[in-house]
């Protein structure tokens, strides 16, 4: 175990952690925008910056990304410092030249003062931040369809070519947790839309409620051996089914219990 | 032929060296950057042609040798005839013939040929008493320029793998660190870091396998150090990591070498193929049961992959991005080992610390940095090209001593150092030691060793917007205050230099650089805003005459600038006519022409061809 100081108060955390989590854990709001417990930390919003110190380093303090700073014994850390909530306000400032229509960081930036940005907004802007959570998410599944393409001010997000990306299932991961909810996707009739691709999505055998794509059933059928056919129904009615059979087999009831 | 053993590689070099020094006169042929690009393919192919055909006692082809840069790129396309260290510059092919009659079979020299220096009209027949060669200490380019590029036989001839030979069978690796770490090399790709502690840290670590790396990177605009080093003595940065990589206990390493330098991929591949083939190089290095397996990653051009842990990722065929580097590569790096990465230069002049000893080092430079430093010498100085001096030689040494002034003995307004994040250093500052922690302290940086000078007619404003695209362009995208900050500083700079900006964006410039300064996630966001932070440090002046009177006194910024024929100089010449692309100037032969203000684009055209007359005044 390691013992720390965050905010003047004392700490306990696992060697290993980074000083997100234990932040997180004492019940202080710090934002971040690319930081997701699903994928390894990044370090790129720069908006869970929080100053470190140390008795022995003389007065000497240190800016650092919280989410990727491993947790230190007798470390001394500051979350809201007027250099931090500057630096910070900085961040959002840029980001809102970035993505002056995006609610999310209109709203976060209001928090930390910044109304409108001081700086020249982007032309023809989006509401993309770059912050690389949908491709990371999509590698994590497996299936790197996705990809930042360029670099520098010009940096965007999209599959290859910029055509119907090959490896897309639909699995819609990049979609749901973007955190200024930017990646358009449509289910019509039957057919889900994402990223240029056609998707037929499945349809459930017993209720006719629509489910996944058929070709994310097929991907998690491929890997994990799951026949293909138990992604005929969905899960309503999968346990609908289950708790018949459980019932009828095992014949439970509160009596049999005490 | 393997070698198995020291004793035989000395037999071997004493072998190459009778064969190298077979002949009464050797030519070489500087196919360094700077002289290909002037014509030196043409020329040596001229001499192959023209001594096919020609039979010269005690002379034949294979005295005839392409070597890597010579170092006076200014001079060149450079040959050089040896051992007398004759030296002909500027050689066109139709030259070679005369040199060869001259120089090759009667022993005579070509006066025409030499190198006059401007400054004093004193002509030099040797380059050993030119005072551009005069002035340096090389250490790094040593054999560069004098053997024939990418020769394993010629590298062990003059010396070469024995450095390798000393560390790998007569010290144990914690020795060959401990050399390094008297020695004080500290990194040569700019961060500076004490070699020594670095590969201390790394074989400490208890993990497997670690890996060595040299950065080949090498992207600052105008920078040709680590090339010629990699294009001419690719032998000498393969021993270098020969020798890290068995202090460190690494069997793998990697070289990366950036794409857009072909030349230097292809050397650095035949010159691992040749060591492995002489067993110095794979297993059993020297039948002393040490393996290691040299690999060339080749990059794409991203400058940032010239930053450490992008360059890692990059290897490891990722996204070239930095990651945060609070958990060093030492212990985390290439495939989340421990790793090893130094430069192509550091790399280089780890030989000869092994050879001479890390004191003999240690007394070349000052005490903070020791060494030598290669830098290349380019913008508006006489003689640019490629140099290697003793840390602690002085700016005004470096720019007057070795290259000779200012071109047109103009004064010097500033002088670049560090590429694109590095700084200008005004004239004053001139007096200061070229050293690690000086040029820092100073605001500027030593960096890899771009060196450029610039005259009156170069705009801090310009320059700072230049390097801001530059850095702007290649950042990698990934944090917010690099890619939106530098974004915006460089959007500003522009304003600037259209006369848009007020007073108050210079200080929301400098409040912005500091927070981009603390929050960017790597090296290159953090010393993103130097071109900014340093001219208007010492250049303040210069923007508020931009901002305020909307002038720019190097006029140079298109928007600010009028471009005006004084009636009295303009002899009528109509040179300006015919320059002008707009086709705005109007006038008759022998009578003052005139610029049309309203269609004018400010390209300089006019006042380029107008040099002599001086009658294009720019205000």
């Amino acid at each position: 175990m390691v013992t720390l100081t965050v905010n003047g108060r004392v700490v306990q955390a696992q060697e290993g952690e980074m000083l997100l989590e234990v932040i997180r854990r004492e019940g202080i709001d710090i934002p971040a925008l690319c930081h997701h417990e699903a994928v390894e930390p990044f370090g790129a919003c720069r908006l869970c910056m929080v100053e470190i110190t140390k008795e022995a380093w003389d007065g000497w303090t240190n800016h650092v990304t919280s989410c990727l700073y491993p947790v230190e014994q007798d470390l001394i850390v500051s979350t809201h410092t007027p250099k931090v909530n500057e630096l910070r306000k900085s961040v959002l400032d840029l980001q809102l030249a970035r993505c002056p229509n995006s609610p999310e960081i209109r709203k976060l930036a209001a928090e930390y003062g910044v109304n409108e940005t001081s700086f020249e907004s982007k032309p023809d802007a989006d509401n993309c931040i770059l912050c690389g959570l949908c491709t990371r998410i999509c590698d994590k599944m497996g299936f790197n369809a996705i990809s930042t393409v360029g670099r520098g001010h010009g940096k965007e997000i999209a599959p290859p070519m910029h055509e119907a990306p090959p490896d897309c299932v639909g699995c819609l991961s990049c979609a749901l947790n973007c955190p200024t909810n930017v990646i358009e996707y449509s289910d019509v009739n039957g057919k889900r839309t994402i990223w240029g691709k056609q998707f037929e999505l499945i349809k459930c055998s017993e209720c006719g409620k629509t489910t996944i794509t058929r070709e994310f059933a097929q991907a998690l059928s491929d890997r994990k051996g799951i026949p293909i056919e138990y992604f005929e129904k969905c899960d309503h009615c999968h346990r609908k089914e289950l708790s018949l059979t459980m019932g009828q087999v095992a014949g439970w009831s509160k009596e049999v219990q005490s | 032929m393997r070698v198995e053993k020291t004793s035989q590689l000395a037999k071997l070099q004493k072998t190459f060296l009778e064969k190298m020094n077979k002949h009464d006169r050797t030519v070489l042929i500087c196919c360094g950057p700077g002289c290909l690009a002037n014509g030196a393919q043409k020329i040596s192919d001229e001499f192959h042609k023209v001594l096919k055909k020609k039979k010269i006692k005690g002379f034949s082809i294979e005295a005839l040798k392409e070597t890597g840069c010579h170092g006076f790129c200014e001079q060149g396309p450079l040959v050089i005839i040896e051992p007398d260290g004759i030296f002909y510059t500027r050689v066109k092919v139709k030259d070679v013939e005369e040199i060869i009659d001259t120089s090759i079979k009667k022993k005579e020299v070509v006066e025409r040929l030499l190198y006059t220096d401007q400054a004093t009209d004193k002509t030099y027949e040797t380059y050993s008493e030119i005072p551009f060669y005069k002035l340096q200490h090389r250490v790094a380019l040593r054999n560069i320029g004098k053997i024939r590029q990418c020769d394993i036989e010629e590298y062990i001839a003059v010396g070469g793998y024995q450095g390798m030979a000393k560390a790998l069978t007569k010290m144990k690796p914690m020795e060959v660190i401990d050399e390094v770490t008297t020695s004080g090399l500290r990194g040569r790709g700019g961060g500076g870091f004490p070699a020594g502690r670095k590969w201390a840290t790394c074989a400490k670590i208890d993990d497997e396998p670690r890996y060595v790396i040299c950065n080949g990177d090498e992207g600052d605009p105008g920078a040709f150090m680590d090339r010629a080093i990699m294009e001419g003595d690719p032998h000498s940065v393969l021993e270098g990591m020969i020798i890290a990589a068995y202090a460190v206990g690494a069997q793998d390493g990697y070289i990366y070498v950036r794409e857009e330098y072909p030349l230097a991929v292809v050397n650095i591949q035949k010159a691992i193929e040749q060591a492995t083939e002489l067993g110095l190089l794979g297993e059993n290095i020297l039948g002393t049961g040490f393996n290691l397996n040299l690999h060339v990653s080749r990059g794409g051009g991203a400058f940032v992959c010239g930053e450490s842990s992008a360059l890692m990722r990059s290897v490891a065929g990722e996204v070239g991005e930095p990651r945060a580097k609070y958990i060093r590569s030492v212990q985390k790096g290439v495939f989340d080992k421990p790793t090893v990465l130094n430069n192509v230069e550091s790399y280089a002049n780890v030989p000869v610390i092994i050879e001479k000893g890390g004191k003999w080092f240690a007394t070349l430079g000052t005490p903070k940095s020791t060494g030598t430093k290669a830098f290349s010498l380019v913008g508006k100085v006489r003689n640019t090209g490629l140099i290697e001096v003793p840390m602690g030689t002085t700016l005004r040494q470096i720019i007057y001593d070795i290259g000779g002034g200012v071109i047109d003995n103009k004064p010097l307004k500033a002088v670049q150092t560090g590429g694109p994040s590095g700084g200008c250093l005004p004239e004053d500052k001139l007096d200061l030691s070229v050293d690690f922690d000086t040029l820092t302290k100073a605001g500027s940086m030593m960096g890899s060793g771009g060196m450029i000078v610039m005259d009156e007619r170069t705009c801090v404003v310009d320059v700072a917007k230049y390097f801001l695209k530059f850095l702007n362009d290649e950042s990698c995208g990934k944090c917010v205050p690099c890619r939106e900050g530098l974004y915006q500083l460089h959007a500003l700079a522009v304003a600037i230099s259209e006369g848009r900006a007020t007073e108050e964006d210079l200080d929301k410039m400098e409040k912005l650089s500091d927070n981009i300064v603390i929050g960017s996630l790597c090296g290159l966001g953090k010393s993103g805003p130097n071109p900014f932070l340093s001219t208007i440090q010492y250049f303040r002046d210069e923007y508020l005459a931009h901002i305020k009177d909307k002038k720019c006194p190097a006029g140079v910024c298109r928007e600010l600038i009028t471009y005006k024929v004084d009636a009295e100089k303009c002899d009528g010449c109509m040179a300006c006519i015919a320059a002008c692309a707009q086709k705005c100037i109007t006038g008759k032969k022998g009578e003052p022409h005139v610029i049309n203000q309203e269609r004018c684009d400010k390209c300089g055209a006019c006042y380029a061809v107008c040099n002599k007359r001086d009658a294009i005044e720019v205000a």
